[in-house]
């Protein structure tokens, strides 16, 4: 085994730290809300994402009985334009990162 | 209305929508754009009427993040308010007529939940009472009503476009 060299270390921790940090992936949270109708925000996850009905549902149901879900994550800008258009449907969506 | 009433918007073998609205509701649906419109173009962060329902148009991004969250809404709001103009001008245009195309019917979708959602919370709504169990006299009795009947005609909306959605989602 080599003899250590001077340690960079101290160096690189809070640079690695401060990629992972960029890293990490943002997601976005549907709260559960008394007025949005079960129907529509199922719809809603269904028509922007894609999900199927059984997923959309899934994900309607735990904002329901759970109070929110996470449906969707990834860059902050992709965060941001699903908060987006899940506001111009009314939804109670925020971000934060994972 | 109730479980055997008669959809409200009824997909065709074309692919658009046929209307079947009494004048009652055809009365109250063009009565929602310049109400809306109104509270839109009033709704400006400084202008005061943020707090009653327009939080619900227009609700926070970041929770924990005051700076981001203000920074989002200046990039997004106008846009955010512009989409809503540009739906209710749907309405509008619409509302005379028999027939939808599957994007018009959503924009009457988004409408009729927008208003939903700030007459909801107005009313301060929950999700264990009737909106109507309340005394008959009681002054909002109309709003409740208008709120119903909202709630009704955007759940055969999401009905009908259920239809047109592709049948196998990605996920």
């Amino acid at each position: 085994m080599a003899a250590p060299t001077a340690a960079p270390t101290e160096v690189q921790r809070p640079d690695t730290d401060e990629r992972s940090d960029v890293d990490r992936p943002w997601i976005v949270i549907v709260w559960n809300d008394p007025i949005n109708l079960m129907s529509y925000v199922t719809y809603v996850f269904q028509k922007l994402f894609g999900y199927s009905l059984e997923k959309a549902t899934r994900l309607m149901l735990d904002v329901h009985h759970k109070g929110k879900a996470v449906v969707s994550s990834g860059t902050q800008e992709r965060a941001e334009l699903d908060v987006f258009r899940l506001h111009e449907h009314g939804l109670w969506a925020t971000m934060q990162q994972d | 209305m109730g479980f055997f009433a008669r959809p409200h918007f009824v997909r065709t073998r074309a692919g658009d929508y046929k209307l079947r609205l009494s004048e009652d509701e055809r009365a109250l649906l063009r009565s929602l754009p310049d109400q809306l419109q109104t509270l839109l173009e009033a709704g400006g962060p400084d202008s005061g009427v943020e707090g009653i329902g327009m939080v619900r148009l227009f609700p926070p991004a970041y929770l924990e993040d005051r700076d981001r969250d203000e920074e989002f809404h200046r990039l997004m709001r106008e846009e955010l308010v512009n989409r809503r103009l540009e739906a209710l001008g749907v309405l509008r245009d619409t509302i005379g007529g028999d027939r939808l195309t599957e994007e018009q019917l959503g924009a009457w979708m988004r409408v009729l939940n927008d208003v939903r959602l700030v007459l909801g919370t107005l009313l301060d709504v929950s999700e264990d009472r009737d909106p109507l169990d309340v005394d008959p006299e009681a002054p909002d009795v109309p709003q409740r009503v208008a709120y119903v009947v909202l709630s009704e005609l955007v759940a055969d909306a999401v009905d009908a476009l259920s239809g047109a959605l592709p049948p196998l989602g990605a996920g």
